[in-house]
């Protein structure tokens, strides 16, 4: 695969679910390329077929019509390859594993051996800052730190491809900054490709080097904004007018979707 | 602590207290019976006019007479009393002289019991996991297995226990391995029933995260679905040895058994030493007491050192 061949592909994706009360089309005709390193981040109104994007990629879901490649794969095979980590909207921590369990559950599935597991655990524990609780129990701790666990169990197999689904949804604004920085500290770190979804724009103009914007009924991309902030931002970056600009025109591309579907 | 053990204790007193008061008209006939034998005047004055009588009315003519309903050789209700010292002669009191393993030691014959508990038990216990195993994962057991299991308990265990004896024993087996066949079969369904349950538990997420690291089925089985069903695994298995302790005690009973604690309550019966049955009846109740304690106990430890929240 050369340096431009995108790490995702989806071309005319269409996906339609049947249930009792009728098809609901949750994607329409979406295309879009992720580059190698990009940091995507997914925005738009409830039901516009976020999550079923990130998980047509992740082969959790078969899309009806379209294709999509992953790593130049279907994305069936990549899922055979181990080629993503999935952090879900809820941490889904195993309540009967230590954070460390955790973390190991899906080395000890991927068959590392023993001392590269351990190895692998505290790298990633000190990458999410919880360096000392791999001997804790979940519920022994807050929402946000369960949360930066499932991170560390996404991270520790090295895929390339990180998919995250409102990973901090749940959170308040301060845990929710200081994770946002921390993640694009690991991201600079990592130099992984990360799809991203989320309902708050300035968490996706913090983030991302791309902004996609989808209208639902039927989920569709209105808009695909590239982000022109340099790839160093501290936190009050985001008071600067060019931070505002792109926010505002997110927000433009959000009411846009939104005047289409009345 | 202290609250609690206080109503205990009420509820004991008083269950002992509506006991020692129904030995009363319970035992009136024969204590009559006795004291117009030894030269007393009863009322009414013949045996068969008594009969007429129920116990309560009996007891209530002949206020004097209370006494002679305590303390009798065969009486219809023995007192907690003359229960508890048999159980205590048969048990400890035995065990104390070393003559625990004799053929009249309601320790031996809890023993012959247990073992057959225990045996039909583990069995039961494997069968139901494999069957869970097999149901979840495949649709047609799923289809298939359940109804059967469910048809199964719908069988009186009293008359499916001597067929299953008898046919056994046909092909020469017989004791230990025919009653541990009937507590297997009482006690795998609710098993079966507890760890479908459980081995279904995990939501569509942690299933899901399985598939993203493309876990084998195996690995979800024994990773995920396996200890998410411990908690229901363990309260099946309450319900599994006492059920297991019943199928024993009744495939003692149409085999003419000697020994264990269902051939005691049997021969009892023939001979009418009520006091017999009622201290064997009480063995079980205090072996299955300790049966379910034991796994209540195993179930704390695993749960607790499995990290669930107490
Ligand atoms: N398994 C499914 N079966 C049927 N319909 C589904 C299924 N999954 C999602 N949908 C429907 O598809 C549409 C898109 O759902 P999706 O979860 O992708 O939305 P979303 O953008 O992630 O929303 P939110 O921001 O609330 O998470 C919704 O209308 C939803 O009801
Ligand atoms: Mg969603």
């Amino acid at each position: 695969m050369n340096e431009n061949t995108p790490v995702i592909q989806a071309r005319n994706l269409d996906l339609t679910f049947e249930t009792n009360d009728g098809p609901i089309h949750a994607l329409q005709d979406v295309s879009l390329d992720i580059m190698k390193g990009d940091f995507v981040s997914f925005i738009g109104p409830s039901g516009c077929g976020k999550t079923t994007f990130l998980r047509v990629i992740a082969a959790l879901e078969e899309p009806t019509g379209g294709t999509v490649t992953v790593n130049g794969m279907t994305p069936d095979e990549a899922r055979r390859a181990r080629a993503y980590g999935y952090v879900f909207q809820a941490a889904g921590l195993y309540p009967w594993r230590t954070i460390e369990g955790n973390i190991r559950l899906p080395l000890e599935i991927m068959g590392f051996e023993r001392p590269e597991m351990r190895e692998r655990i505290d790298r990633v524990l000190q990458l999410v800052d919880l360096e000392g609780f791999g001997k804790k129990f979940p519920w022994q701790l807050s929402g946000g730190m369960q949360q930066r666990a499932s991170i560390a169990r996404a991270l520790a197999f090295d895929a390339d491809i990180l998919l995250m689904d409102e990973p901090f949804g749940a959170l308040d604004e301060i845990v929710r900054d200081h994770l946002n920085e921390q993640l694009l500290r690991l991201w600079d770190k990592t130099s992984k490709t990360i799809g991203f979804v989320t309902h708050s724009i300035p968490e996706a103009v913090y983030l991302s080097t791309r902004i996609v914007v989808m209208s639902p009924r039927p989920g569709r991309i209105t808009d695909v904004i590239e982000n022109t902030l340099p790839r160093d931002r501290p936190l009050d970056i985001r008071d600067t007018p060019e931070f505002l600009e792109i926010a505002h025109r997110v927000r433009e591309g959000l009411r846009a979707g939104h005047a289409y579907e009345d | 602590m202290m609250r609690n053990l206080l109503s205990i204790l009420t509820v004991v007193a008083a269950i002992i207290g509506l006991w020692y008061a129904a030995c009363i008209p319970m035992n009136m006939h024969e204590a009559t019976q006795q004291a117009q034998r030894a030269g007393t005047e009863v009322t009414p004055a013949t045996a068969s006019e008594r009969l007429q009588l129920g116990g309560i009315a009996l007891a209530v003519k002949n206020p004097t007479l209370w006494r002679g309903s305590f303390g009798q050789d065969r009486p219809r209700l023995p007192s907690p009393d003359q229960v508890m010292t048999e159980l205590w002669n048969t048990t400890g009191a035995m065990a104390l002289s070393g003559r625990a393993m004799s053929k009249r030691s309601l320790v031996f014959h809890s023993w012959i019991t247990l073992s057959a508990t225990l045996l039909g038990f583990a069995f039961g216990t494997g069968l139901g996991i494999i069957l869970a195993v097999g149901i979840v994962h495949s649709r047609a057991m799923d289809m298939s297995v359940m109804p059967w299991a469910i048809a199964s308990q719908t069988i009186p265990i009293l008359a499916l226990a001597p067929m299953i004896i008898v046919v056994l024993n046909s092909i020469g087996l017989q004791g230990l391995i025919p009653k541990a066949i009937i507590s297997a079969y009482l006690s795998f369904f609710p098993v079966v029933v507890g760890m479908v349950k459980g081995l279904r538990a995990p939501g569509m997420m942690q299933l899901d995260l399985m598939r993203t690291y493309n876990a084998t089925q195996g690995q979800t089985l024994w990773k995920l679905r396996l200890p998410a069903s411990m908690p229901y695994l363990f309260a099946s298995l309450k319900i599994g040895i006492s059920a297991s302790l019943i199928g024993a005690i009744v495939g003692e009973l149409p085999t003419g058994a000697i020994r264990g604690l269902g051939a005691r309550m049997l021969t009892g019966s023939y001979y009418g030493q009520t006091i017999q049955i009622w201290s064997a009846l009480f063995a079980a109740a205090i072996l299955a007491a300790i049966l379910v304690g034991t796994i209540g106990l195993i179930q704390r430890r695993t749960l607790k050192r499995m990290g669930m929240q107490p």
